[in-house]
């Protein structure tokens, strides 16, 4: 395969890691894949951007917020430089203006293997009890708000706590109306309303990094527990699990919503052994390479995908695998921070 | 006699990981022994005997630790669910 340029976000590999430095690691693992990798940074300290063993450049690009036409025409002006192949957003922010974009890149010759805006939007956090609905998934009771006030209407259908829960990200706890209206705030000043107010499920978070190739087809999935979480609620160790219900479960959703690309299953097993579905992240999570580990390297499936070629799906992978996550002073010099941040390239 | 799940993976250490949960647990010498002796489909008679031949134990002490541990290993789902027939 001649050499492939893939450019990919998501270099923040920080205490709330982005996807992008572990989806780099399955592509340099890939015995198939040769790939120069760009860096695509919306920030000057996003530590990937200075881990030049495993990326070639970065470039600074606008936040999505600023409006689809300056990121694009950045995009255009990194693949004259660059001639990127494939393309992979790693944030859910993101994502929606890359699924606008999609036919634009490919005119310009980018590929990318994102989820349909229809599948993206279906899922969101604030229409998951009509996905429940829809598709027989269990869920738990949820309410869209824009105000507190909005919740005293729906107060009666809740039961404290609650969790209270951003569009993109973020989700605290809340043990009664004080901590709702302050979570509340605190979320909302972050990333914008409606804030989702969802039931709280007791029983054990567990997740599944899968990939659908948008036909219906599961090409990959791992299911995993958290076995130590951060106070932001992200998985600092995990275990890969051997768990058929909950590979019954991803299989169910990506048939049934024909779903394209990477995808991240929150889940809770309660006490009962039922599973409920709390959360679908439209992209790979950052917890991917144990999956890589595990036997399962869907970096490189959604790269090979996203070209277009078949690809047959995984079968099984090792249950047992931990990973550890760790932290690291990288050294770098200023002249490293001055080239990004005065010339937005490094 | 209770069964053992049959993915459950025992080390030799008594190290005990439970693939379904991602939990894992250690168990003592002790614990390995009977773990193994009930893996291997010996009769609750037989193991008491074998184990009440090898250490200093009567019968009443041993029923007792013995379904204690049996209890322990149902709560951590680590046995096969019994289904009425």
């Amino acid at each position: 395969m001649p050499k492939l340029t893939i450019a990919l976000s998501g270099l923040n590999n920080i205490d709330s890691p982005g996807p992008g430095i572990p989806v780099i690691r399955g592509i340099r693992d890939s015995k198939i894949l040769d790939a120069r990798i760009i860096g695509l940074a919306y920030e000057n300290l996003e530590p990937g951007a200075y881990m030049h063993d495993l990326v070639d450049k970065t470039y600074k690009v606008p936040y999505p917020s600023d409006g689809v036409e300056p990121l694009l025409e950045r995009l255009k002006y990194i693949h004259e430089k660059e001639q990127i192949d494939v393309l992979i957003p790693n944030f859910d922010s993101e994502l929606f203006t890359f699924m606008k974009s999609e036919k634009t890149l490919r005119e310009i010759g980018i590929t990318t293997f994102l989820p349909t805006l229809n599948q993206f939007e279906e899922r969101h956090k604030s229409n998951l009890p009509e996905y429940g609905k829809k598709y027989e998934v269990n869920v738990p009771y949820s309410e869209p708000i824009s105000s507190v006030q909005d919740f005293l209407q729906h107060k009666e259908k809740f039961e404290f706590p609650v969790v209270v829960k951003g569009k993109f990200y973020d989700a605290y706890m809340a043990y009664d109306l004080d901590q709702l209206g302050m979570y509340f705030n605190k979320i909302a000043s972050k990333w914008g309303l409606p804030i989702v107010i969802q039931e709280f499920v007791k029983g054990t978070e567990v997740n599944v990094v899968a990939l659908g190739d948008g036909n219906g087809n599961t090409i990959g999935a791992v299911p995993m527990r958290k076995t130590y979480i951060t106070d932001k609620g992200k998985a600092w160790g995990g275990i890969t699990l051997e768990d058929p219900s909950m590979l019954d479960l991803t299989d169910k959703i990506i048939s049934q919503t024909h779903w394209r690309g990477g995808m991240e299953l929150e889940l809770i097993r309660t006490a009962k052994n039922e599973l409920y579905l709390i959360e679908i992240n439209p992209r790979l999570p950052a917890w991917v390479y144990l999956a890589v580990a595990a036997g399962q390297n869907l970096p490189e499936a959604l790269v090979r995908l996203a070209l277009g070629e078949e690809v047959k799906p995984f079968q099984g992978y090792a249950s047992g695998k931990m990973f550890i996550r760790y932290s690291f002073d990288m050294i770098t010099d200023l002249d490293e921070f001055e080239k990004l941040s005065t010339k937005g390239e490094l | 006699m209770p069964k053992i799940r049959k993915n459950i993976a025992i080390s030799e250490s008594g190290f005990v990981f439970d693939p379904l949960s991602g939990e894992s647990y250690s168990l003592n010498p002790l614990g390995l022994e009977i773990i193994h002796l009930i893996k291997n489909g010996q009769s609750y008679e037989d193991l008491s005997e074998v184990l009440l031949a090898k250490y200093e134990v009567d019968q009443e002490t041993f029923d007792r630790y013995f379904y204690d541990f049996v209890a322990t290993l149902k709560q951590f789902n680590l046995l096969e669910v019994e289904t009425d027939a």
